[in-house]
């Protein structure tokens, strides 16, 4: 198979300015415009922020060890909360799928690089000149801000010196990130090798298609939205400003608009991941790709047509609430018949149960429960109890960590002998898995029972009835934490050499019949398809 | 990448890039179509009318029904003001008018500009709550350290729906000096 890939046939004007390999030494990452190094970047940098991110995550978990104050006031612990998430979503998860996505996609769709290299380093380049700038406010005077990660007026605009910094960052950041899309979305529709149709197309590759439209369309709304809060405090507009005759409620809705299908943006990329895993370790094909490309269709068009789910309690008319309540429960329908097909393809297979593996049932399942008290919450009336409780911090968290995150690390195992020519250490990578599963459902679990006895959400000291679950969701909080350092450990310990096992081109046993990339040499040459392959591998009908 | 790809790469990102700006236009867009919204009763939203004079008209009065109006008095982050309300609530008949007395006082030993913006809860009764004259039609001024008491007159418009039989009408009070001096 891999003959068909001759990536040493060089033609210099085919790739003018990078045809011999890597340039020497540091600046090589700076000026690259390969989408392997640059899809490293932002894997390495999103690790980076997964560990920032994290131990935010700590600090507040650790204060919410018992009731009281014990470590930091609570400003700092309302920034906390806020800049977790901030981290977490446009540092970590986002990153992290456009960096698969820049390694992944040209070499499962058989291009040579992506569309617009040069475009890509500088998406790349602004992302981290974003994040930077937010972690940044930290230090600034008033502290970072506080008022959650949804930036709601008219709390977020009593931020102190950090507010506009805060809101540039979300500038650089969203339009990191439409450049990104846009060139994935480039990528995939004109560089495809010419056998690959749209429907032989991997469903990493589809969702990602989707998830492109999808970040084009909503990161200027909300670079619309956090402007008319830079207009509203320095230059005296009103959008949301009562006393000029604007509304707070209607950044609410700005926000959702964005906000809902910006979860999506996180989840669809996670939903492709586990269609290209789960089959090659079922050994069998994956079960309705069809059904999964018009469920992440589905998915994608209903999340721009939900997002009041977010503001049952503002006061909507009832046909409002009930409008949204029955377009909310409409997604679990698609959502439903990807959860089925995923059960489906391993129904029967001759599964084994590697890392990736692990990761991806656990996902199956775990997301599954995040949906369900997504359902839960879409029923308007007993939103009521659950909104701005602990309930939907469990409802979140279960759809972002055992999905996105899980997903991600499983990502990282099924592909890294691929990207690394090294073996990963299987016996840590299950260890890494088992601390992982146990201790997130620790973490999580108790947090429903927390919620639905009244706790509310981003408070930094709370009523002694709550100590104990708090202890618990706590305890869990730092063993899953520290069984993150595990993957750090994988990670370096792979690419220097891993287990020193020689890793075969396809890795995982028949991985060649299920992608493109398996056809490659492991490590990949810096370099590939050059000339597009001409056999497609189709792991469906 | 040969010529092709790159004129079609080329045409393919200029058209996403003007969705991308279009929908930078759409956030902007949702304002106004907010207010249409509001004004067809998808949202909900205290009318515009809610500040606006009302001419007094005679109704008849509703003597079967009695509503509960709640005032709510809250000031905006930092004014320096003290505001209040005689009362918390009053039973009304549909129909009836009534005068409700308001007063603040302005803390400082500076001139104050100030604005009291009205809400209600349902926010949908805003349209049946029809005030004659109220402090919140237009800006007040206040002279240092002094205290105004500021009556409202309404009358709630027999129209009013029969499941509503509580209203909060909740002023909040804005120190708007600092936009006065910049006009
Ligand atoms: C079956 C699918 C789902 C349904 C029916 C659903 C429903 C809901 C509802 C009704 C809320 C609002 C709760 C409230 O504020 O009271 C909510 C919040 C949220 N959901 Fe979901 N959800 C689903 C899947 C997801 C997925 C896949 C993700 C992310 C990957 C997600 C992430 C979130 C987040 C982040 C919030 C909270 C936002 C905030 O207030 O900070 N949900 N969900
Ligand atoms: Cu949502």
């Amino acid at each position: 198979m891999s003959a068909v890939t001759a990536e040493h046939d060089h033609d210099d004007h085919h790739h003018d300015d990078h045809s011999h390999g890597p340039e020497k030494g540091w600046l090589r990452w700076v000026v690259t415009t390969n989408h392997k190094d640059i899809g490293t970047l932002y894997l390495l940098f999103a690790l980076a922020m997964f560990f920032v991110g994290g131990t935010m995550a700590m600090i507040i978990r650790a204060e919410l060890f018992e009731p009281g104050m014990q470590f930091v006031d609570p400003q700092f612990f309302n920034s906390m909360t806020t800049m977790h998430a901030l981290v977490m979503v446009f540092g970590a998860v986002m990153p992290a799928f456009v960096g698969l996505a820049n390694w992944m996609v040209p070499m499962m769709i058989g291009a040579p690089d992506m569309a617009l290299p040069r475009m890509n380093n500088m998406s790349f380049w602004l992302l981290v000149a974003g994040v930077l700038l937010l972690a940044s406010t930290l230090f600034m005077e008033g502290g970072a801000p506080a008022g959650g990660w949804t930036l709601y007026p008219p709390l977020v605009l009593q931020t102190g010196k950090a507010l506009p910094f805060a809101i540039f960052s979300v500038h650089l950041l969203g339009v990191s990130s439409i450049m990104g899309a846009i060139n994935i979305v480039a990528t995939i529709l004109n560089m495809r090798a010419p056998s690959m149709s749209l429907m032989k197309m991997p469903m990493f590759v589809w969702t990602w298609l989707i998830t492109g439209f999808l970040l084009i369309a909503i990161m200027p709304v909300f670079a619309g939205a956090v402007t008319m809060l830079l207009t509203d405090k320095f230059f005296h507009t009103s959008f949301f400003d009562a006393a000029g005759g604007g509304d707070p409620v209607l950044y609410q809705h700005i926000f959702w608009f964005f906000g809902h299908p910006e979860v999506y943006v996180m989840i669809l990329p996670t939903f492709g991941v586990a269609s290209t895993i789960i089959p090659v370790f079922a050994r069998k094909p994956l079960f309705g790709y069809s059904s999964m490309v018009y469920a992440t269709a589905a998915i994608a068009f209903l999340s721009f047509i939900v997002w009041a789910h977010h503001m049952f309690t503002v006061g909507m008319p009832i046909s409002g609430e009930l409008y949204f309540m029955y377009a909310t429960m409409l997604i679990a329908i698609p959502t439903g018949v990807k959860v089925f097909n995923w059960t489906a393809t391993m129904w029967k297979g001759a599964m084994t149960f590697e890392t990736p593996m692990l990761f991806s049932i656990a996902f199956v399942v775990l997301f599954t429960l995040g949906g369900f008290t997504g359902l839960m919450m879409s029923i308007a009336p007993a939103d009521f109890q659950y909104h701005d409780s602990y309930f939907i911090v469990a409802h979140f968290h279960y759809t972002l960590v055992p999905a996105s995150i899980f997903m991600l690390m499983a990502a990282g195992y099924y592909w890294m002998p691929k990207w690394t020519g090294h073996m990963y250490n299987e016996k840590i990578g299950q260890l890494h898995f088992w601390l992982s599963t146990i201790s997130v459902n620790i973490l999580f679990f108790p947090q429903h029972f927390l919620g639905l006895a009244g706790m509310p959400r981003r408070i930094p000291d709370y009523a002694i009835q709550f100590s104990d679950w708090n202890m618990i969701s706590s305890i869990g909080g730092f063993i899953f934490g520290a069984s993150q350092l595990l993957f750090l450990y994988i990670v370096v310990d792979t690419i220097k050499g891993g287990t020193g096992e020689k890793v075969t081109d396809e890795v995982w046993e028949d991985a060649h019949k299920h992608g493109l990339e398996w056809t490659l040499p492991s490590p990949v040459p810096y370099h590939t398809f050059s000339t597009p392959p001409t056999v497609i591998p189709c792991d469906h009908d | 990448m040969n010529e092709d790809v790159a004129v079609k790469n080329k045409r393919l990102v200029r058209n996403l890039a003007i969705v991308a700006i279009a929908m930078f236009g759409f956030g902007y867009a949702l304002v106004p179509l907010y207010d249409v919204l509001c004004e067809w009763k998808w949202i909900e939203r205290d009318r515009p009318d809610a500040i606006k004079a009302i001419p007094e008209t005679a109704y008849e009065i509703d003597k079967e029904r009695e509503v509960n109006v709640e005032f709510m008095t809250t000031l905006n982050e930092s004014t320096p003001m003290i505001f209040g309300a005689e009362m918390t609530q009053l039973k009304v008949h549909p129909g009836e008018y009534h005068t409700v007395n308001f007063y603040a006082e302005n803390k400082t030993a500076a001139p104050m500009v100030a604005r009291a913006i009205p809400s209600f809860s349902p926010a949908l009764t805003s349209t049946y709550f029809e005030k004659v004259e109220c402090f919140c039609f237009s800006e007040q001024t206040f002279a240092p350290h002094e205290r105004k008491v500021m009556p409202m007159r309404f009358v709630l418009n027999p129209a009013l729906p029969h499941e509503y039989k509580t209203i909060t009408l909740s002023y909040t009070f804005f120190d708007n000096t600092q936009t006065a001096i910049k006009k």
